[in-house]
């Protein structure tokens, strides 16, 4: 038998001999944070990159991510991996918008968060400029490790969300501004 | 086996005055030709007995905006698989009249290649099926490989032009 399975530290609660009473939030936000699917859109280079991460070497799934969806409707997730071009950036929203709330969105690599050294005529300058972007992952490629972290930090921000962030008045206007309902 | 001197000397026994040019960068046979005559030598090359050049590499278009009269040139790449030979065939346009017969009829793998050509270039292939854009956005409304228009995104406002000596 093995002793030294890691389990997840419980938040911060009142408890008792068969119940243990906590927020809400902290709850949701532990098994969110735990289980984040992601959706790899791969485009280029980064893409590789992020094979290797789900590779046994680096292991997404340690991270709960055992299983990339590539269907929106059931991640969690958006890993854009790679170049996006000009032609490419519909395709990419339409993706974002099948996705259901929550979601989160990484920028892995350069071309990604700022259109990396392709300043070109078909090149998307930053899929910042289509969808809302939570955590950016710089390098060209990055790697494994730091996609890792790139995820971790989704992690946290899925960890410590409030339940009532996607309802408010903020969140709504920063869709409006990308022109998504 | 082929040589790049018996390709040439047979040309010019077929096309005599409407082939010109003859170059051999880097070992590979280059020569020029006009708008009427590139359908029927790609078919001469073809069905030459001995030839056998029947793949068509790439076709490809450049832009020399200095050459009055010659702007634009459409380049043929085309192989010959038996006999391990290459050859690359230049037509020269003048950018007032940027017409050319398309290719498609001899080789399918031409519709691709040339819409390219007309994606980038705005060199119009008449006969073609579909000639639309294939790799830039169908809004665009300007051929971006044209030397008069930058490479850089026009869209971006933290790189100014004295970063890139303009």
């Amino acid at each position: 038998m093995a002793t030294d399975i890691k389990i997840v530290e419980a938040p911060e609660g009142f408890e008792g001999s068969g119940f243990f009473a906590t927020s809400f939030d902290k709850v949701v936000g532990l098994a969110r944070s735990h289980s984040l699917w992601p959706l790899p859109f791969a485009t280029s280079c980064c893409g590789i990159e992020f094979m290797s991460t789900m590779a046994s070497r680096y292991d997404l799934g340690r991270f709960g991510a055992e299983r990339p969806s590539f269907s929106p409707r059931q991640a969690d997730m958006l890993l854009v991996a790679g170049t996006i071009a000009k032609k490419m950036a519909p395709v990419l929203k339409q993706v974002y918008l099948q996705m259901a709330e929550p979601r989160w969105v990484v920028a892995i690599g350069a071309c990604a968060s700022s259109g990396g050294i392709f300043d070109t005529y078909s090149v998307l300058q930053g899929i910042d400029r289509v969808i809302p972007v939570d955590v950016y992952v710089p390098g060209c490629p990055p790697r494994p490790e730091q996609i890792l972290e790139g995820i971790m930090q989704i992690q946290e921000i899925a960890h410590n969300e409030s339940l009532r962030r996607r309802n408010r008045t903020e969140y709504q206007a920063l869709l409006t501004s990308y022109n998504i309902q | 086996m082929l040589t790049n001197q018996f390709v040439a000397e047979e040309i010019v026994k077929k096309f005599g005055d409407d082939v010109f040019d003859f170059e051999e960068p880097f070992g590979m046979l280059t020569l020029s030709t006009t708008r009427e005559q590139i359908i029927p030598m790609l078919e001469y090359l073809r069905n030459h007995s001995e030839f056998k050049i029947s793949f068509l590499t790439d076709i490809t278009g450049i832009h020399y905006p200095d050459n009055a009269g010659q702007e634009f040139c459409v380049v043929y790449h085309v192989h010959s698989f038996i006999q391990n030979f290459r050859a690359r065939i230049k037509v020269f346009l003048a950018e007032a009249d940027l017409h050319i017969p398309t290719a498609t009829g001899l080789y399918a793998s031409a519709n691709w290649m040339e819409r390219e050509t007309y994606d980038f270039f705005g060199i119009i292939f008449d006969g073609h099926p579909n000639l639309t854009r294939i790799l830039n956005m169908d809004e665009m409304d300007y051929f971006p490989m044209r030397r008069q228009y930058p490479l850089e995104d026009a869209t971006r406002e933290d790189k100014i032009d004295a970063l890139f000596g303009r």
